[in-house]
């Protein structure tokens, strides 16, 4: 750590609400002292920690996900244009608010000796009342496993007429859910597929919280298994993180095969996966 | 008997998705090569709050939706050529760079200005949780600070307002979960996720109503200074991330179910 420069990590976790969590993180901010600020990017400090940082007088940046000090000046990285364009940056201002990758936080404080500091959430008026946390999709156990080793990505194609002309909806659902099942995946979606009305009652185990995309999230997991979707820009930007990427496709053109996926299965997907269900017991 | 709402919706433009991105220096700091000619769309997650809005305002008629838009005039036009086709809306416009270099405080100071000016003031400000250009998911909370709005929620993919403008709202939180929460009134900011209605077809009807007001909103944008602020970028690259795909065609569903099973197993 550089001795000239007070660090802080202000672990904020939980659940707040905006009119409670700014005033306290801005305070927390002001009375730290400190020149640089860290904070997890998870959803609550997400939601607040700009206006806090607005009100303590501090610049903020988020989705950091690198932080280095190079001849005592913070230097951060982060992603822009939804993972596509990787940069290096730094500001002179102080106080600097820096809310990191949240899988990152712990290394990028450890990286850079932080002084953890407590946050008190401060109980000031609100027209909120917080009721709870429900899972997303009306299908009972979530499908969104963050810390599962594959992610299974389902498209459209799972809702296209099949070879015998007919719509198999029920069919698809039990194949993806049998393989989740199975397999522990974590389940991602193509906008398209989310976004259709008529697959809504048998697909109801995904909601848009599943999407991964341009619109949706970019998972970091260690493998990706991509069904019935064609791999196009919007889908890619959202599979940044996944190091290992396969792909089962009718299309031999698709958008995986333009050096998106390290492997291209040719073939239908509903066999694919049935065959894979079976070999999975 | 419930009220007309006045809803207010912060969003811009960015790249097309399906366009390739290439930084290049230039003298105001990074940007991107031909940005000027780059076809633009309506930030995603914007249109996403844009579409809740007008949904929104269906149900309380004599509602009205405004559409706060930062952007370079010329490029706003065109999109709005599109925008404009969608919902029933007012565009109040300010020029000025948009993009992922520039600075999101900047960039709300602007628009915070913007609302400020408009007749009345918001019951709701909807905007995307984050843009697809500097993706820092922080000028909605900015323009609320600005605002004097004390109730935020982000990443929403629900809100139901109730007669009495009580609302509730479900913001995505980790592990593919919603936090419910209920706010007793307004105003509120929603920065919207995906929400759950579908992108409304081209109306030209509707196109053509709203552009006899976009075009002289448009006319008569303030011009604004919007720049990268306090940021000093030093780099800003594209990594390599092609891969060498194989793509293999001959292979029977059973050998492909093997090998994905015992590549998923290793």
């Amino acid at each position: 750590m550089d001795q000239g420069m007070k660090i802080v990590a202000v672990n904020i976790e939980g659940n707040g609400t905006f009119a409670q969590d700014v005033p306290a993180l801005a305070e927390t901010i002001k009375a730290s002292g400190a020149e640089l600020v860290l904070l997890p990017g998870n959803s609550r400090a997400k939601r607040s920690a700009a206006a806090a940082a607005m009100r303590a007088g501090a610049e903020i940046d988020t989705n950091v996900v690198d932080l280095e000090l190079v001849d005592g000046k913070p230097v951060a990285r982060r992603w822009v244009y939804r993972q596509r364009i990787f940069t290096t940056f730094s500001r002179a201002a102080r106080p600097w608010v820096i809310v990191t990758d949240p899988s990152l936080f712990g290394e990028i404080c450890a990286k850079v000796g932080a002084e953890a500091v407590p946050f008190a959430a401060a109980s000031g008026a609100t027209r909120t009342t917080v009721n709870g946390v429900e899972n997303a999709g009306t299908g009972g156990e979530s499908t969104i496993k963050p810390d599962a080793q594959l992610l299974f990505v389902a498209g459209a194609g799972w809702t296209k007429k099949q070879a015998d002309g007919a719509l198999h909806f029920d069919e698809a659902a039990e194949t993806i859910t049998g393989f989740l099942g199975r397999s522990g995946a974590s389940l991602g979606s193509s906008k398209s597929l989310v976004d259709m009305p008529e697959a809504a009652a048998a697909f109801k185990f995904m909601s848009h919280m599943n999407q991964v995309g341009q619109t949706g999230s970019t998972p970091r997991h260690a493998k990706g298994l991509s069904t019935c979707c064609h791999g196009e820009e919007p889908h890619v930007v959202g599979w940044r993180f996944v190091n290992e990427r396969r792909a089962v496709n009718l299309d031999a053109n698709c958008g995986w095969a333009q050096g998106k996926a390290d492997v291209v299965y040719v073939a239908d997907a509903f066999a694919v996966m049935k065959k894979v269900n079976e070999l999975l017991g | 008997m419930s009220k007309p709402l006045n809803i207010v919706v912060c969003g811009s433009l960015v790249p097309d998705p399906l366009q390739t991105l290439e930084p290049v220096q230039t003298p105001q700091g990074p940007g991107l090569k031909n940005e000027q000619m780059l076809p633009s769309v309506l930030d995603p997650w914007a249109a996403c709050a844009l579409y809740e809005a007008a949904a929104l305002a269906k149900t309380r008629p004599g509602s009205k939706v405004t559409l706060v838009a930062l952007g370079p005039k010329a490029k706003l036009q065109q999109l709005m050529m599109t925008v404009a086709q969608k919902v029933p809306l007012e565009l109040a416009a300010v020029n000025a760079p948009a993009g992922g270099f520039t600075d999101a405080k900047d960039t709300a100071a602007e628009l915070a200005k913007a609302i400020q000016a408009l007749p009345a003031a918001p019951d709701f400000v909807f905007g995307g949780c984050a843009s697809a250009s500097r993706d820092a998911g922080v000028t909605l909370q900015f323009v609320a600070e600005a605002l004097g709005i004390t109730e935020f929620f982000n990443a929403v993919d629900e809100l139901k307002v109730a007669d009495d403008d009580s609302f509730t709202v479900k913001e995505r939180i980790e592990g593919g979960q919603y936090l419910v929460s209920t706010c007793s009134g307004l105003p509120a900011a929603i920065g919207w996720a995906t929400g759950s209605l579908p992108e409304p077809p081209n109306n030209p009807q509707t196109g053509m109503m709203n552009m006899r007001g976009v075009m002289p909103a448009l006319m008569k944008a303030p011009a604004a200074n919007v720049g990268t602020g306090g940021i000093a970028w030093e780099k800003a690259e594209v990594p390599a991330s092609k891969r060498d795909t194989v793509v293999k065609k001959d292979m029977s569903v059973e050998d492909i179910a093997k090998e994905i099973v015992e590549w998923i197993k290793a």
